[in-house]
């Protein structure tokens, strides 16, 4: 079955995030003039406005800041996977990203320990999710 | 130039008004802005042709709006549809006319959301983490309150107290969308849309059209309704992380701190002096982070303050008596101001303020917005 969910649209500045993300890294856009580091990539340091933006690798840990369960498809292709669960994710770095989070459980917390694991979903596209530790 | 505390009290609401609401596919914004703005011009007995300034939210051309309305005027804005926007532009129209760009402006916003099926999320609205499937301004108060959850120990039937409070002023409405009164029961029985929040968490989606004319408090003595006066306003931007579209980590708490700090000292009141709250409540939670930013209630006590029908008219501090978003009509903060307006003129009938003086309206959204309404 093919794959119906929407896509990422790697543009100039993101296309070495889903590069890395295919081959298991999480990377993060990262200042070397101010060291400040962020997700989404920016065409400039929002801090310094220094122009030249290098990326890191995260480690990706993370703690949960928050999660919701979508019972609503806005696209057809979550229709199956009613309801699923959106995570939001502190990374160790700094970054909140929103991802989903694996686990089905109801026992969640605010602030529970979570790791990076990578969901190869199409033959280009590799979505980072992540889990409980 | 001037300190934006100098325009206390210069300012004046002189008319409002407003389609009826619901489902219309028959008429386009056009159409609608029309008859909210020839209800706005009979409220308040201004001739059109003096109209002299124009802002337009939600509505496509401002150019076709001006040829619809037969009017040319010296200042002309657009302000995109967020809901944002009603309070931005409030603000802005003030300001241009204490500035002398227009004398009489009249700001017209029309939503047709409903008969066009508008979903406020997936492919209407793209965003960075559609892959991922976080989509819509729901989903996003649906992460801020599980956060308040965690963080104070917020319930859901606290949450609930919201809808209820909000849903009574609607049955006490007869122009309000929804009026089949409801229970915390129902609230909490209602179906999950994007758990924690339910169906009734959610605000409606409806056609219809709101219109303000504002003039200088000088000029406002020529028309048929005593004017309502702009007293104080305050403002503050919270852009990141907007990728994270309609959220903020910490509630907009320190913007709505500010902007209702700004508002009261401008006016010259504190909370104690407000008989009414006219509060942006796309989602039930935001009432709840408005509460606390203005100061009604310690910050993560939002959920005890609520209690009891707290909101409720007759209550500790009556909420959106309009029925607002939830109840009345998705009019993106700009029926809240018409209500700010009404209650201050003692026109709401069955759901009318006792000795209603004061009126605060707040918008707690990447771009807060407090303003505060009073007596003329």
């Amino acid at each position: 079955m093919s794959y119906n969910k929407p896509l990422p649209r790697p543009d100039t500045l993101s296309q070495p995030f889903w590069s890395a993300a295919r081959e298991g890294k999480l990377l993060l856009q990262h200042c070397p003039a101010c060291g400040d580091t962020r997700f989404p990539p920016g065409p400039v340091c929002p801090k310094c406005l220094a122009g030249d933006q290098t990326w890191i690798e995260s480690s990706g840990k993370g703690t949960l800041e928050s999660w919701i369960d979508m019972h609503r498809a806005y696209w057809d292709g979550f229709k199956d996977d009613l309801p699923y669960r959106v995570c939001l994710v502190r990374l160790e770095e700094g970054p909140v990203v929103v991802s989903n989070l694996m686990d089905k459980t109801d026992n969640l917390r605010m602030g529970a320990p979570v790791r990076v694991v990578f969901d190869a979903v199409t033959e280009d596209v590799t979505l980072p999710k992540f889990t409980l530790v | 130039m001037f300190d934006l505390n100098e325009l206390k009290d210069k300012i004046a609401v002189i008319g409002v008004g407003n389609t009826k609401y619901g489902n219309f596919p028959e008429i386009d914004d056009y159409g609608l802005a029309a008859h909210a703005f020839r209800n706005a011009v009979n409220d308040c007995g201004i001739d059109k042709n003096k109209i002299d300034g124009l802002l337009v939210s939600r509505i496509p051309y401002y150019a076709r709006m001006g040829e619809v309305l037969g009017i040319n005027p010296r200042w002309t804005i657009t302000l995109p549809g967020h809901g944002r926007m009603s309070g931005m532009g409030i603000i802005e129209a003030a300001t241009a006319i204490a500035a002398g760009q227009c004398d009489y402006a009249a700001l017209l916003y029309a939503n047709i959301g409903r008969s066009r099926r508008v979903n406020y999320g997936g492919d209407e609205s793209p965003g960075t983490w559609d892959p991922w499937g976080f989509t819509s301004p729901g989903a996003a108060h649906a992460m801020a309150f599980r956060r308040h959850m965690e963080m104070y120990g917020t319930t859901t039937r606290q949450l609930a107290e919201v809808s209820v409070s909000i849903r009574y002023h609607a049955c006490l409405n007869p122009d309000a969308v929804m009026r089949n009164p409801i229970t915390i029961e129902d609230h909490e029985s209602a179906r999950f849309i994007t758990a924690p929040l339910r169906l009734l968490d959610y605000c409606l989606i409806n056609d219809g059209a709101v219109c303000l004319i504002l003039t200088s408090k000088e000029r406002a003595k020529d028309f048929a309704k005593p004017p309502v006066l702009i007293s104080g306003w305050g403002a503050q931007d919270t852009f990141s992380p907007s990728s994270i579209a309609n959220f903020d980590m910490d509630f907009w708490y320190p913007a709505v701190s500010a902007s209702g700090r700004q508002a009261y000292e401008m006016a010259g009141v504190t909370h104690e002096d407000v008989d009414a709250l006219m509060c942006y409540d796309n989602f039930s939670p935001t009432v709840l982070f408005s509460l606390e930013g203005l100061g009604f209630c310690g910050r993560g006590e939002s959920g005890a303050f609520v209690e009891n029908g707290a909101l409720s008219l007759g209550g500790r501090l009556p909420v959106n008596t309009d029925g607002g978003h939830l109840s009345n009509s998705y009019m993106q903060g700009w029926a809240l101001n018409v209500e700010a307006v009404r209650q201050l003129r003692g026109e709401c009938g069955a759901r009318q303020i006792p000795d209603c003086e004061v009126v605060q309206y707040v918008q707690s959204t990447p771009c807060t917005r407090s303003i505060i309404y009073t007596r003329g």
